[in-house]
């Protein structure tokens, strides 16, 4: 017993002292992966700020973008047509998710919207497995994927490249809220849907422009991923692993989808390295969430989100 | 028409307060009970039982516990594989500890153990509310299917990691095992669903259901006029993990036979969501319908095109499955928002007033 | 509009309710035999159930354009879409299981269902290579079949050629062997045959557990490079495979250390890790590539000689070959079977007496244009494993190529892990042995 104890709250943190170099990396490794995630997430919280719609078929709109692309480029169409290509269906995608179903189901409760867009999942699932196939289909858009030596730390320059353009992306979003009237308009929706409309924002443009920026950063988000696995049906189960994210930062948060993604990033993979090989191992998965809720212990609407008054 | 109420007085308290007030409904529900206990074991062949029935009905338990949570008592959870591979874990180790005990009761006791583990997962509910509160459950969720991975009690060393269910007699019967008949594990799964959707429904309507929908609707207000919200959530994790339990138990005992963990992964626990809002939130028919709609309606979809005798790959079948299953919750949820139970009850107005339009 | 919606609703389910009111069963014609194929040709694992599927059938379509069937009689198939879920699965089975001669799993939790109700719906079980690797003592699972060889007998194998390549099983004593294994029954398989074999033979083991679906291993990766392995064991499945050699890649590991189970060995793993994926190895027990007899055949009587319609069907890739090795099989055994009770329909208790009691010999190999493809297998009562022999084999970037000799697993160490989990069965389920010597 006493040795289990040792080794749960001991051992690890003697194990990180002794190799400071390859916990540097461990560290490096996990706010990298975080960022990946925070991608995926940054899909969520863009729907659910201005919509107030979960959107359940983020992870298989990421699918849908990568497949689409993986797709066009198979067929011939050169990169930069491919991409220009795939976002003009991510926009048309939009806008006839709008008009078919975010149109007929306006002022509902968020678990009618939510359901509907779990049928949105289904739908897409199928008609990207149709249109595209099922093969694993391999996923090259020019960056480069070997690695390289960084003070005794082996880091890879693809994951480097994808933060950088998560950078870029966050910065670009945050631009153009707060600097562009749709950025503004967009903001006033997030804050009151009636007020907004009382001051003349047309709802459906502003929906039909979140969930097209949405659908653009899918994309950005099913490139990144799909060049590391392959661009196949798996890719829509990462979804899953940016929940924690999304919950740890808050739901309307942007920041708080990448502070979100660094925490979990880290938290995962120290936890797997350094306390994974006393538990078993494989303990990433539950970890990330009961990380998540420790967190929404101290602060219930996750770090960044809007904090909902309830009066009587 | 055929479905007024005219000439039906009630003359007690107790009469009034029954489940199905309309003579009507009551004898359409006797009738389907009949149906369902003395036709269809007899009439419906092996395929019908083990792929359609018997997992509607295991399914309709597992909504039936979810729907108590989610739609009565307004938790969100996404732990319901979770629980229902607790019950299933439970069940099997109780039953290969104490093989003498007879398998109704392991069911049940499998339930309390899961109502146990429910509570202890619903303790986050007293802090974080709303969607966020589906990060504990979901941490239920990874966390228990981690730990019947990797703890070798669970599964009794078996190298292969997985649980097969023992054959075990009830009275007398095979119920589980191989050798156990499709109608018996079929009438065993009815009985289950039947009294424990009699008990949900008598629930919902007492106390305790009030309480519940008196914390879904408006917490603050509910814990002013004194209504506990710790018990009161706690209760309504604990039940409706009992329910998951026992439906987990049913799953591996009286529909497969033998489980690894991936069965009760988190696809389970969304499904049994989907079911429930799509059946209607908060309440009991909703459940059975919703379980209805999404277990069955792959089913249908997959085998139309061989009954129509249009012959297509079965990939593209699956495919078009989907796109046509997403597009059928999309219409359902446009014609009536609140869910296919919603549909039945405007239906039933409906009925009441027919031929009139008003 | 709300009044027309009910309409159309109250019109879709009548139609619904007639729909449901009719039966399902395939109508098959009573001098056919009947090969049911739970397939799985969409969803997560499609790009490993497509190639599989395609090399089974396109036996079978060798067989009926060639020969007509089997002595005579014609085969028809049907497939089922699994999308390898397990629920599915036994629906499809249900559906499928009247007058089936055997049934092909292609999933461990799908095996796992059908093993206790295969005795008593009468269809055998084969599980190729994958399944309960127990099922190998045929004194206790009467109707379950995994020849040619099983998992545990790969691991042995594996730990075989490392001795073999490191310059002798001595020379293993201070090496470091890792298993990136998927946590799942199916991953766990080769722990226990591995541990027993790292006690006998001093190497130091790490098992490394990936959760599903593998889609990130970050973690996995990062306490393999502190450890640095001489050797990486793989036993993935689906996504898990992509992303597993493409992190080795970016590690910088000696791809040609790195064997994955036969499993993780096919042309969709090494997809995304491009350049990076050459030198992996992984392990298998069936001819690599397109250049046997049998696939000119096929290419014959199948394809008409259209090749670029057969390479569009996964001709002559690693789960092509797969699939079709397990329908030369499963037809063998059904010819076995028509050896001794006639040539006719064979029922499913035929078909497993067939499958029991198939010699496969190096000659009639070579008749059905496999020389090199197969080892000669003989299943008895006791052994439904026929202790096949592994090899392994490497990706250069372009194909995949044998690398080794046919190497025969550790029977003295697999046979007895067997015979204890097939007891231990046994005793869980009351099941009584067989006794081999007695039967026919």
């Amino acid at each position: 017993m006493s040795e289990w104890l040792t080794a749960i709250f001991i051992s690890p943190f003697l194990d990180m002292a002794s190799g400071p170099i390859f916990f540097a990396e461990v560290v490096i490794s996990g706010l990298l992966a975080g960022v990946m995630y925070s991608m995926v997430a940054l899909g969520f919280v863009l729907i659910f700020k201005a919509s107030g719609v979960f959107n359940f078929s983020q992870g298989v709109m990421v699918l849908f973008a990568a497949l689409t692309l993986v797709g066009l480029m198979e067929r011939g169409v050169p990169l930069w047509l491919a991409l220009l290509l795939t976002v003009a269906v991510m926009i048309t995608l939009a806008y006839a998710i709008e008009r078919v179903m975010l149109r007929q189901l306006v002022n509902q409760d968020p678990f009618t919207l939510l359901m509907a867009t779990i049928g949105l999942n289904f739908f897409l699932e199928g008609t990207g497995e149709l249109l595209w196939g099922s093969n694993v289909k391999k996923l090259d858009v020019g960056i480069p994927e070997d690695s390289l030596e960084v003070a005794g730390m082996l880091l890879n320059k693809f994951d480097l490249i994808a933060a950088v353009i998560a950078a870029v992306l966050v910065t670009v979003l945050a631009v153009l809220s707060q600097k562009t009237k749709i950025g503004r308009a967009l903001r006033a929706v997030a804050d009151d849907h009636q007020a907004a409309t009382a001051v003349g924002i047309p709802l459906t443009t502003i929906w039909v422009t979140v969930w097209a920026v949405s659908g653009i950063v899918a994309l950005v988000a099913g490139i990144m991923w799909g060049a590391k696995s392959g661009v196949q049906f798996s890719l829509s189960l990462i979804a899953l692993k940016a929940l924690p994210v999304l919950i740890l930062g808050g739901l309307t948060s942007i920041p708080g989808a990448i502070v979100g993604g660094l925490i979990i990033g880290v938290g995962e993979k120290v936890a797997e390295v350094y306390w994974g090989p006393v538990l078993g191992g494989a303990i990433e998965n539950w970890f990330a969430y009961v990380l998540a809720m420790v967190f929404l212990m101290f602060r219930p609407h996750g770090l960044f989100g809007e904090e909902i008054i309830e009066r009587v | 028409m055929i479905y007024r109420e005219t000439g039906q007085f009630k003359t007690s308290y107790r009469s009034d307060q029954s489940i199905f007030p309309i003579v009507q409904d009551r004898w359409a529900i006797y009738l389907m009970v009949a149906v369902a206990y003395l036709i269809i074991p007899f009439a419906a062949n092996e395929y019908w039982l083990q792929a359609i029935l018997i997992p509607f009905l295991i399914f309709t338990m597992a909504a039936l516990g979810l729907n108590l949570l989610t739609g009565y008592a307004g938790q969100l959870s996404l732990g319901t594989g979770g629980f229902m591979a607790v019950g299933a874990y439970a069940a099997y180790k109780l039953t290969t500890m104490f093989p003498a005990v007879p398998m109704p009761l392991v069911f049940l006791a499998a339930g309390l153990v899961t109502a146990v583990v429910g509570i202890v997962f619903g303790l986050p509910s007293l802090r974080i509310k709303g969607l966020y509160l589906a990060v504990a459950t979901l941490a239920a969720q990874f966390f228990l299917i981690w730990l019947f991975n990797r703890v070798g009690w669970f599964y009794n060393y078996n190298p292969s990691g997985t649980i097969t269910a023992p054959p075990r007699t009830f009275l007398g019967i095979m119920v589980t095992g191989p050798e156990a008949t499709a109608p018996v594990r079929y009438l065993v799964c009815l009985t289950f669903v039947a009294v424990f959707a009699l008990l949900a429904k008598n629930m919902v309507r007492s106390e305790i259901g009030r309480t519940w929908m008196a914390i879904r609707d408006m917490d603050i207000a509910a814990e002013i006029i004194g209504i506990r919200p710790l018990t009161t959530k706690l209760s309504a994790f604990a039940i409706s993990s009992f329910y998951c339990g026992v439906s987990g138990a049913l799953f591996l005992f009286l529909y497969l036979g033998s489980i690894e963990t991936q069965a009760f992964d988190i696809t389970v626990s969304f499904e049994v969501l989907f079911m429930v809002i799509i059946g209607g939130m908060g309440s009991i028919l909703g459940s059975f319908i919703g379980a209805g709609f999404i277990s069955l309606m792959p089913i249908l979809l997959t085998n139309a095109p061989h009954w129509i005798g249009l012959e297509m790959p079965v990939d593209l079948a699956k495919e078009l499955e989907a796109i046509i299953f997403g597009g059928l919750i999309i219409f359902f949820l446009i014609v009536e928002p609140h869910g296919l139970a919603r549909l039945w009850q405007i239906g039933k107005e409906k009925l009441r007033r027919w031929p009139f339009p008003y | 509009m709300r009044r027309q919606n009910i309409k159309v609703l109250m019109n879709v389910w009548v139609a619904v309710g007639l729909f449901m009111a009719l039966a399902v069963t395939p109508v098959l014609a009573q001098d056919e035999q009947f090969i049911p194929l739970l397939v799985y040709r969409t969803g997560p694992y499609a790009p490993n159930g497509i190639p599989t599927a395609n090399g089974y059938i396109d036996y079978l379509k060798l067989l009926q354009a060639r020969d007509g069937g089997i002595n005579g009689v014609p085969v028809k198939w049907e497939e089922c879409e699994t999308k390898y879920n397990t629920k599915i699965g036994v629906e499809c089975y249900e559906k499928l299981k009247k007058g089936a001669a055997v049934i092909n799993p292609y999933s461990t939790g799908i095996t796992y269902q059908l093993l206790p109700k295969a005795p008593v719906d009468q269809v055998p079980i084969h599980s190729m290579g994958y399944g309960r690797t127990a099922a190998a003592d045929g004194r206790i699972f009467k109707w379950a079949f995994n020849f040619p060889t099983t998992y545990w007998s790969q691991a042995s194998a594996f730990v075989k050629y490392v001795g073999e390549q490191e310059g002798g099983m001595d020379k293993l004593k201070d090496k470091k062997i890792a298993l990136v294994y998927h946590n799942s029954p199916y991953g766990k398989e080769p722990i226990p045959t591995l541990t027993i074999l790292a006690e006998k033979f001093g190497y130091d083991l790490k098992l490394l557990a990936v959760d599903h679906p593998g889609q990130e291993q970050k973690a996995t990766w990062l306490q393999v490079r502190r450890y640095r392995p001489d050797w990486i064991f793989l036993w993935g499945w689906g996504v898990m495979n992509q992303v597993a050699i493409k992190e080795a890649a970016s590690i910088n590991f000696p791809m040609d250390h790195f064997i994955g189970v036969w499993w993780s060995g096919s042309e969709s793993d090494v997809v995304p890790a491009g350049e990076g994926a050459k030198g992996y190895k992984a392990g298998n027990f069936h001819g690599v590539g397109s250049g046997f007899g049998v696939h000119a055949e096929i290419l014959k009587h199948v394809y008409n000689g259209d090749e670029t319609a057969a390479e569009g069907n996964n001709f002559g890739e690693v789960l092509y070959n797969r699939g079709l090795i397990n329908a030369v099989y499963d037809t063998e055994a059904i010819r076995t079977a028509m050896g001794k009770y006639g040539n006719g329909v064979m029922s499913g208790e035929q078909v497993r007496w067939g499958l029991e009691h198939l010699d496969l010999t190096e000659a009639r190999l070579k008749a059905l244009g496999l020389e090199g493809y197969a080892q000669p297998l003989k299943v008895t009562c006791e052994d439904h494993e026929g202790n096949g022999p592994v090899f392994i084999q490497q990706w250069d970037g372009q194909k995949w190529s044998k690398v080794s000799d046919w190497i025969s697993p550790m029977r003295e160490v697999v046979r007895p892990q067997i015979e204890n989990a097939a007891a231990e069965y046994a005793k869980e389920n009351n099941i009584t042995p067989r006794d081999c010597a007695s039967e026919g």
